[in-house]
């Protein structure tokens, strides 16, 4: 059969698939289950509504536990198997990750990212966001902010490499230092810092996000709660961190979180920029540092990252939620 | 305690679009004075220039004998009522109330001393720890004339504080504004509204804006019973003032007018020979109107009837060369009228003559 002919009869049974499920789930449920013809109409009528939308909601259930659930579980079973995943070793994959240098090193960094690269992006977030509010040209300058969104995590690290490069004729950093008759340095290779370094990309790429979710709550605040302030005596920092921030904290902690989870499964930046040498290693970059060559070790971390983002992701969506 | 001092103020938007142009305006300490006028023709504008949250463009504004043009907001003594009550949705009320003291750095005590005492004066003790949110609509409102009590500002500024609430709450509301401004009588007060009842009840003195300028300024009854123009006699009062054109044929201490539409209206209002020909409009307010049979002024079928109870208001055909219907308004019920021709006289004490839109009164 031609794949056009393949393609075609799926998307019809597919899309009849689905047409056909509702159709006849609902009969189903209207004429067989709960018919509203008995002596009790009424409450059949309210049952069947009760049970539709978890009728309607079954295949996407469906389909989540499939692509979600089952990997979660069957990750968790094969971090308890060795290497060649033929051999039940308990927690032993645990055990010797946590006791390994480079594990806890990775650990530490990404508590450092964790930390730094939200703050960060949030702050230089709102901080553009205010600044350009009532600029002329503050769309532009948003625009120009926004722009490393677009960029591949592996493109952006290509551009910082040539920023951070140690000749003074491509590195700007180099540059500098060059024309002040410093001697030239890697700076992926000062220890500690380079991290900073590199963290800073992330900070980099996603101010914009920030900024354009701030910049719309702040210009949802409404105007007269500023004037009221202005005519209570407060001076513009007051009424920014008093009034405004108060009043978008919510959006705060979405924007807060969402780059948070994103900062935990980032591995392409520390990749191009160090290949995790230097002791810039972070979680995911430790996992792939594992993947297929053991995947008892690599399924494991995957887990502890897993552990790490679950709290924030439940209080991101709460707060999405409230926001909403 | 303070007075303002409004000398030929303007306010001109982005250098092009002219909102107001020359007001001329003095306020005496402990008056409340009311701004009416239709909407757009700049009453918020004016207010939000005298807190100091739009620039004056032009003229000087005074409050207590000083310039205060560039004077920012806080340091004016002034305290504003925003229409959308404006408060800081974080904060609960006690919070609210006490935010301009915060910043102004005054002691706890002081604080809870200031923020206490008006939260009795509003009766919003039980409700200091809530969160706006949680308030009704005439609660807010309340919170936020006690943010502006709280400063004790020698000038309170409300922005149609009542608009937002209905119609019973309105009416309680109002009261309680009087009986605050009853007991802070050294307070100046400026007050916008669009509610005819608010301004004819609250004010001192009303300001009647339009066409980018001061229309009229006076006591409330003096507005209704002698306006300057023919805007302010329609503006005020409801329904409005009638106008039937006429011509002057007899003058003297009372003026003759020969009405376009047949009739005779006499009026007190003075002239004198050289009027003779002068083309009026004779203004006659609908509640003015009494049935004749004889001696009317106006005669004409009855095309339809309202009947509010305390009164009924009859419509008129337009008298002829008039632009709206002449309508009249009869204390109590009056059954059956319809289809019927009326004649309708009125006292020459309530009789107002116009020429070109001016009252003859203030030539
Ligand atoms: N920023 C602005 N730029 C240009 N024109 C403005 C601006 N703000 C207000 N205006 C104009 O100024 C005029 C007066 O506005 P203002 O809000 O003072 O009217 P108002 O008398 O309070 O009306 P309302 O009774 O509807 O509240 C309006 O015609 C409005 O279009
Ligand atoms: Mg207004």
């Amino acid at each position: 059969m031609s794949p056009i002919v393949q393609g075609i009869l799926t998307i019809i049974i597919g899309v009849g698939g689905c047409i056909g499920y509702f159709y006849a789930s609902n009969i189903l449920l209207d004429r067989v289950i709960f018919p509203p013809k008995t002596d009790d109409q009424g409450r059949n009528i309210r049952r069947a509504t009760m049970v539709r939308p978890w009728l309607f909601l079954l295949p996407a259930i469906l389909a989540l536990g499939l692509y979600l659930v089952y990997p979660v579980v069957g990750s968790f079973l094969r971090s308890l198997y060795n290497r060649s995943g033929n051999e039940f070793v308990g927690f032993g994959n645990y055990v010797q990750m946590f006791a390994e240098h480079g594990f806890r090193v990775a650990l530490f960094n990404n508590f450092l990212w964790v930390v730094f690269v939200p703050a960060g992006a949030t702050f230089f977030g709102l901080l553009v966001a205010q600044l350009t509010d009532r600029l002329k040209w503050g769309n532009i300058a948003k625009s120009l902010i926004f722009m490393p969104m677009a960029i591949s995590f592996v493109g952006a690290s290509l551009i910082w490499k040539f920023v951070y490069a140690a000749d003074p004729d491509i590195g700007i950093i180099n540059a500098i230092r060059d024309y002040f008759g410093a001697a030239p340095v890697d700076p992926m290779q000062i220890p500690f810092w380079n991290n900073f370094f590199i963290m800073f990309i992330m900070v980099w790429m996603q101010t914009g996000f920030a900024m354009v979710i701030l910049s719309a709550a702040l210009r949802g605040i409404p105007e007269e709660t500023i004037e009221a302030a202005i005519i209570d005596g407060a001076n513009p920092f007051q009424i920014f961190f008093r009034i405004k921030v108060p009043q978008i904290a919510g959006t705060i902690v979405v924007v807060w979180t969402t780059i948070t989870f994103l900062t935990l499964k980032v591995f392409d930046i520390v990749y191009t920029m160090t290949g995790g040498n230097f002791d810039t290693e972070i979680l995911p970059s430790y996992m792939m540092d594992y993947m297929f060559r053991d995947d008892g070790r690599a399924t494991a971390v995957a887990f502890v990252i897993m552990v790490i983002v679950t709290p924030v992701m439940i209080w991101n969506i709460r707060q999405a939620r409230r926001e909403l | 305690m303070a007075d303002l001092k409004l000398s030929d103020v303007g306010k001109t938007y982005g250098g092009t679009v002219e909102v107001l142009k020359h007001i001329d305006l003095d306020i005496e300490a402990g008056e409340l004075i009311v701004f009416v006028g239709p909407s757009g023709c700049g009453k918020s504008t004016l207010l939000r220039m005298i807190a100091g949250l739009e620039k004056i463009t032009a003229g000087t504004l005074e409050i207590d004998g000083q310039k205060v043009n560039d004077v920012p907001p806080a340091q004016r003594g002034i305290a504003m009522v925003f229409q959308s009550y404006a408060l800081y949705p974080h904060m609960t009320v006690r919070d609210n109330m006490a935010f301009a003291l915060q910043i102004a750095k005054k002691s706890k005590e002081e604080i809870t001393a200031s923020v206490e005492r008006a939260a009795k004066m509003l009766q919003l003790e039980p409700y200091l720890d809530r969160l706006p949110k949680a308030l009704s609509g005439g609660q807010r409102q309340r919170v936020a004339i006690g943010r502006a009590i709280v400063r004790d500002p020698k000038v309170y500024l409300f922005d149609e504080p009542l608009s937002n609430l209905d119609a019973a709450l309105r009416v309680a509301t109002r009261i309680e504004i009087a009986q605050l401004k009853e007991a802070m009588p050294d307070r100046t007060m400026i007050y916008v509204t669009h509610d005819q009842v608010e301004a004819m009840t609250l004010a001192d003195r009303i300001v009647v804006l339009a066409n980018k300028g001061i229309a009229q300024v006076g006591a409330p009854l003096e507005l209704y019973e002698t306006p300057k123009s023919e805007f302010v006699a329609q503006f005020i009062g409801s329904p409005a003032m009638n106008l039937l054109p006429g011509e002057i044929t007899g003058t003297g201490t009372r003026t003759k007018v020969k009405l376009a539409g047949g009739g005779t209206a006499v009026s007190d209002v003075p002239s004198t020979e050289a009027d003779l020909g002068l083309k009026v409009n004779v203004g006659i307010r609908p509640e003015d109107f009494t049935i004749a049979q004889q001696a009317a002024l106006y005669r004409g079928k009855v095309e339809m009837t309202e009947a509010l109870g305390e009164v009924t208001l009859l419509h008129f055909a337009a008298d002829e060369g008039a632009k709206e219907p002449v309508i009249a308004k009869l204390p109590g019920i009056h059954k059956g009228l319809r289809g019927d021709e009326v004649g309708l006289a009125a006292d020459p004490s309530k009789v107002h003559l116009f020429a070109e839109g001016t009252s003859l009164l203030y030539r």
